[in-house]
C-alpha cells in the first residue's frame, strides 16, 4: 500500500492578523492509499488548519502562503487541489475527499431530517440519480454505519452522540470518497461508544479502501488505528513513523513527552510519580527513569520554545 | 487521621412537568470512605452517575437519601454546619476556564476564600497565606502569578489556581471532578502528579472523578466502578484494572486506548473481516 493518494508538498499557512500567525510551516506529507494516517498534536499546534489547507477550506484570515496539495485520483489523473476554482473545487470536494468535522455532534443541520441532509449531498453531486435510487442509498450508508435506516426521518436532537456521529461518517461516505479527513471525531463520546465507531471506521476503510486523515491529540488511541503517525508541533511536523515505531523508538523529544503523558493501562506508569516509595522503582518505557526528581523531560530546555508559557506547567513534577 | 464517609448515598432528580413526571435515580445506594492520605478513584461513562456523586460530596447538591460522615459524624444540613463542613472538604472542577472569574485576580481568588474561612485577617497575614498556597501549587514566583489575571495563563496554570482555591479554607480532602481532561495533554501529567504530591505530603484525601482508567489506576489506592448510579465494582486499583470481575469494568477496559497495545483494534478488525469471509 505505497501508492500516493495526496501529496503535500511545503505547505504553509498564515493567519493574517497582527501579529501574523504562522500556523502551518512548511509541512509536506505523503498519505498513501487506504492507509490510516494519525496527525497526533496540542491544541494550537496547527493540525486542524493543516487539514483545512488539504481541503481548501480555509477561511480569511487563513491563508496558505506556499506549497502545494496534488490529489492523485484513481484513474489516473493528478489534480492540483490549490488551483481548483469554483465548479471544480465544488466538484471536487466531498467527492474525492471527504470530511468529519471536528464537534459533530453539533454538524448535523438540526431543522431538516437525515434523510433530507443525506439527500442533499446526493442531488448535489449526482444530478442525474432518481429518487428511488437515493432513497436506496441513503438506507444503505446507514446500514453501512451502523444505524437503523428507520432513522433518517430522524432529526440530529432525536440521535444519541454516538449516532450523530455514525451519520456524519455516514455523510461523509455518500459519495464513495478516496481520502476522508476525521477531525477528533470521538472526542467528545464516552470511550466504549468511541471504540464501536473506530471499529466501524477501521472496517469500512478495509471494505472500500479509503485513506485517513485522523486528527487527535489522543496518542494511544492513534497508535490503536494508525498505520503512520505525524507528531505535529507549532505547525511542524517534529516527527513522522509508523505507529510501532512511534511508540518503541520515538526520536523526538515531544513525541516521547507526549507519550510519557499517557501511563499504560496495563504497564508502566510513564511519567507519573505517584508516592516516593513507588516512584523511585517505577521505570518508564520511554526514557531514563523518572522517580526521584523531575522526569527525563522535566528540564525547561526539553520544553519547545514557545511552548515554555510556564516552568509550572511544563514541568512533569517530580518528587520534592 | 480523618475520614469522609459516604454511607448509602442516594440522589434522585425530578424530571418533566405537570402530569408526566417521573424520578432520575442518578445516584443508588452508593457508600464509600475516604482517607486521609490516600486517593480513591471514581470511574465510569458519562451518564454514570459520578458527578452527582461529587457535587453530593461537595454538598452542592443535598443528598435524597443516604449520609455524609466526617471523622464519623453526620453532616446536617443546617448553615453553619456546611460552612464548617466546607473548610475540611473543597472542590476542584473540570473546567478551568469557567470556575475562575475573568475579572479578578489570582490573589482575590485566594484571599476571598481565606477571608471567608476566618483563615487569616489583616492584609499582610492574607498576602503571606496567599503566598503560601502559591507555592504549594507551584506558580512561582508568587507576585508575579498573584496578579495575573486568568486570561493570562494556560489552563495548567489557571487548575492549579482552582487548586489554590480549594485548599485556601484548609481543606483536607478534596473532590475532583475531571481536574485534566480539559487540559493539554502534555500538562495534564503535571496537574496529577500536583495533586499526588499533597496527598502524599500534605496528608490530602482525594476523591478523583474520572473516565481515564490509566490515569486512574496509577494516581489512585482504590478504583470504585459506577454504572448506572450504582457501583459494580470496588478494589485496589491493580486488582480492578488487572483482574476485572464484573462485566462492565471488563468493556470499560477493553475500550480504553492503551499505547502498549498498538495496532490491536487494526488487526482485530482484519481478523473479523476474514472470518466473515471465510
Amino acid at each position: 500500500m505505497t501508492v500516493p493518494v495526496l501529496t503535500a508538498k511545503g505547505v504553509s499557512i498564515e493567519y493574517r492578523t497582527t501579529p501574523v500567525v504562522r500556523a502551518v510551516r512548511d509541512v509536506s506529507l505523503t498519505l498513501h492509499r487506504g492507509e490510516i494516517l494519525g496527525l497526533a498534536g496540542e491544541s494550537g499546534c496547527g493540525k486542524t488548519t493543516f487539514a483545512y489547507g488539504l481541503t481548501r477550506l480555509l477561511k480569511p484570515p487563513a491563508v496558505l502562503t506556499s506549497g502545494e496539495v496534488v490529489f492523485h485520483d484513481r484513474t489516473g489523473g493528478d489534480v492540483d487541489i490549490a488551483a481548483l476554482d469554483g465548479e471544480a473545487l465544488r466538484a471536487f470536494r466531498w467527492d474525492k475527499v471527504s470530511m468529519v468535522f471536528q464537534g459533530a455532534m453539533n454538524s448535523l443541520n438540526p431543522v431538516i431530517t437525515v434523510r433530507a441532509q443525506i439527500d442533499d449531498v446526493l442531488t448535489t453531486h449526482r444530478p442525474g440519480m432518481p429518487r428511488a435510487e437515493r432513497a436506496e442509498r441513503a438506507a444503505e450508508l446507514l446500514r453501512l454505519v451502523g444505524v437503523d435506516p428507520a432513522r433518517l426521518d430522524s432529526y440530529a436532537h432525536q440521535l444519541s452522540g454516538g449516532m450523530r456521529q455514525r451519520v456524519m461518517i455516514a455523510m461523509a461516505l455518500a459519495l464513495n470518497p478516496q481520502v476522508m479527513i476525521m477531525d477528533e471525531p470521538t472526542t467528545a463520546l464516552d470511550v466504549v461508544v468511541q471504540r464501536g465507531i473506530l471499529r466501524e471506521i477501521m472496517r469500512l476503510r478495509e471494505q472500500f479502501g479509503f485513506a485517513v486523515v485522523f486528527i487527535t491529540h489522543d496518542l494511544p488511541l492513534l497508535l490503536e488505528i494508525s498505520d503512520r503517525i505525524a507528531v505535529m508541533l507549532e505547525g511542524e511536523i517534529v516527527e513522522l513513523d509508523t505507529a510501532e515505531n512511534i511508540y518503541e523508538r520515538p526520536q523526538h523529544a515531544y513525541t516521547r513527552r507526549l507519550l510519557e503523558s499517557f501511563p499504560s493501562l496495563v504497564g508502566e506508569r510513564g511519567g507519573f510519580v505517584r508516592s516516593g516509595a513507588a516512584a523511585g522503582t517505577s521505570g518508564t518505557g520511554h526514557g531514563p527513569g523518572s522517580g526521584e526528581g523531575p522526569g527525563p523531560d522535566a528540564g525547561p530546555d526539553a520544553v519547545p520554545a514557545g511552548r515554555a508559557d510556564s516552568a509550572a506547567d511544563t514541568t512533569i513534577e517530580g518528587t520534592a | 487521621m480523618g475520614t469522609l464517609e459516604v454511607r448509602n448515598l442516594v440522589k434522585e432528580f425530578r424530571l418533566g412537568h405537570g402530569l408526566r413526571r417521573s424520578r432520575l435515580r442518578a445516584v443508588d445506594d452508593v457508600s464509600f470512605t475516604l482517607e486521609a492520605g490516600k486517593t480513591v478513584a471514581l470511574v465510569g461513562e458519562s451518564g454514570s452517575g459520578k458527578s452527582t456523586v461529587a457535587r453530593t460530596l461537595a454538598r452542592l447538591e443535598t443528598p435524597t437519601s443516604g449520609e455524609i460522615l466526617l471523622d464519623g459524624r453526620s453532616v446536617s444540613g443546617s448553615r453553619s454546619a456546611l460552612r464548617a463542613y466546607r473548610h475540611d472538604v473543597q472542590m476542584v472542577f473540570q473546567d478551568p476556564f469557567a470556575s475562575l472569574n475573568p475579572f479578578h485576580t489570582v490573589a482575590h481568588h485566594l484571599e476571598r476564600p481565606l477571608q471567608l474561612h476566618g483563615v487569616a485577617r489583616g492584609r499582610e497575614a492574607v498576602a503571606e497565606q496567599v503566598r503560601g498556597l502559591l507555592e504549594r501549587v507551584s506558580l512561582t514566583p508568587t507576585e508575579a502569578y498573584a496578579a495575573k489575571r486568568p486570561h493570562e495563563m494556560s489552563g495548567g496554570q489557571r487548575q492549579r489556581v482552582a487548586i489554590a482555591r480549594a485548599l485556601a479554607p484548609g481543606a483536607r480532602f478534596l473532590v475532583a471532578d475531571e481536574p485534566v481532561s480539559m487540559l493539554d495533554v502534555s500538562i495534564r501529567l503535571g496537574v496529577l502528579n500536583l495533586l499526588a504530591r499533597l496527598q502524599r505530603e500534605e496528608n490530602l484525601g482525594v476523591l478523583y472523578i474520572t473516565h481515564d482508567l490509566a490515569t486512574a489506576r496509577h494516581f489512585s489506592d482504590e478504583i470504585l466502578v459506577m454504572y448506572k448510579g450504582q457501583v459494580v465494582e470496588r478494589g485496589p486499583s491493580d486488582q480492578v484494572i488487572l483482574d476485572p470481575q464484573h462485566d462492565y469494568t471488563k468493556t470499560l477496559l477493553a475500550a480504553a486506548p492503551d499505547p502498549a497495545r498498538h495496532g490491536r483494534l487494526r488487526d482485530e478488525v482484519r481478523a473479523e473481516l476474514a472470518g466473515e469471509r471465510a
